[in-house]
């Protein structure tokens, strides 16, 4: 009995490529995938079979774009795909919106907080469902990626990075 | 001349400048800060380039006269070449995020396609980096007797290079400029000199020395990569 290798499957679905290369976590924020990030805009599967994934930056000068571009590729290698091009656009510009519900909570988890509606962002650590929100004081309008700014807890003193809201 | 090739030139040599204050700054967060517009200038300046030709060749391995960048952002980020002030810095920051934020924002209205793709992206991390050199304005302005004189006389320095660099825009720069300048209780300098040249490839002594260090690892091995 032959059976149908799995690239069979792959190569006539781009919606399964676009999720292969979404689940490529972050090379900076590992908690979290590309895809959640925003940063996977969709894959494209040329008739002779080449695939071309669309990615967008979130900072024109993401250092982490080059790793990010290999990653998918190994990803899509492993998952049976040599031949992928990996497309950058511009438009539309990339903003904190794009980061998907399961990013947010992914980021949290781990202590990164959302800017805050009012771009003032609450504590990840003291600021759980129904709790009063504690003051916070910003430290430093850039932090350890370009993406994040960083931020004190008046309550429990502890510093925290924040998305910054673009 | 290509006005993306212009705009890829003053963020290129504008990030070059800047990294000089990597490990240097005042404190920690300051460094963090100049580190990353840093950063921004060269993404931006990478997708500027990108639309001229190969960005490599035309960051590493053009001479000064090659280059289109306005004077203002080759300038030393100090009274003299190999100062580090910065008071200067962001004087320097004010009068230069303000002109590419308007640059970028034309841009994003433009029919080009591509172009307006990279506006819409760079106009964004440039009201961060005015943001910025907005507020260090504030402080340095209403802050002490010397960082006020410090702040004042990097304005005077640098303003006449302010013509060459808001060509085209210069009213509505002013009106982004001046009301900055008021609130942080600063004397907006007189109109004077207006050197330019750097458009034309005709630049400052500075430029060379800024290339020398940027290009020496790539013109001493071609191609090299991290």
């Amino acid at each position: 009995m032959e059976l149908a290798h799995p690239e069979t499957v792959l190569l006539d679905d781009p919606a399964r490529v676009a999720e292969i290369a979404g689940a490529v976590p972050d090379p900076e924020l590992r908690v979290v995938t590309i895809g959640e990030l925003g940063i996977v805009r969709g894959a494209e599967l040329a008739e002779d079979g080449r695939v071309t994934v669309t990615i967008t930056p979130t900072y024109s000068g993401c250092p982490a774009m080059d790793a990010i571009r290999d990653d998918i590729r190994s990803a899509l290698a492993a998952a049976g795909h040599p031949d992928v091009e990996v497309k950058t656009v511009l438009s539309p510009a990339w903003s904190t919106d794009m980061i998907t519900e399961s990013g947010w909570a992914a980021l949290e988890r781990t202590g990164i907080a959302a800017p805050g509606a009012s771009g003032t962002p609450a504590c990840p650590r003291c600021a759980h469902g129904g709790q009063p929100v504690t003051p916070v004081l910003q430290i430093s309008r850039y932090a350890s990626t370009p993406c994040q700014s960083l931020w004190s807890c008046r309550s429990c003193l502890e510093p925290f990075n924040a998305i910054k809201k673009l | 001349m290509s006005e993306l090739l212009a705009l890829g030139d003053d963020a290129l040599i504008a990030a070059q400048r800047l990294s000089e204050w990597v490990s240097r700054a005042p404190t920690l967060e300051e460094d963090v800060a100049l580190a990353n517009i840093a950063l921004d200038q060269l993404g931006a300046a990478r997708l500027l380039l990108s639309t001229a030709g190969d960005e490599d060749e035309l960051a590493y391995l053009r001479d000064g006269p090659q280059f289109r960048n306005c004077l203002l952002a080759e300038l030393p980020l100090g009274p003299a070449r190999g100062d580090l002030d910065f008071a200067w810095t962001m004087a320097w920051l004010l009068l230069l995020s303000s002109a590419q934020l308007l640059r970028y924002t034309d841009l994003a209205a433009s029919d080009d396609e591509l172009a307006a793709g990279i506006g819409a992206k760079t106009v964004k991390e440039s009201t961060y980096h005015l943001d910025h050199a907005h507020q260090w304005t504030l402080r340095l302005g209403g802050g002490t007797d010397e960082s006020h004189r410090r702040v004042q006389e990097a304005l005077d320095s640098l303003w006449p290079y302010a013509h060459e660099l808001t060509e085209g825009i210069r009213d509505r720069w002013l009106a982004l400029v001046e009301p900055i300048l008021a609130e942080a209780g600063l004397t907006r300098p007189a109109d004077r000199w207006q050197p330019e040249g750097g458009r034309t490839g005709r630049h400052t002594e500075h430029l060379g020395y800024l290339l020398a260090e940027m290009q020496s690892l790539h013109r001493a091995h071609p191609g090299a990569q991290w």
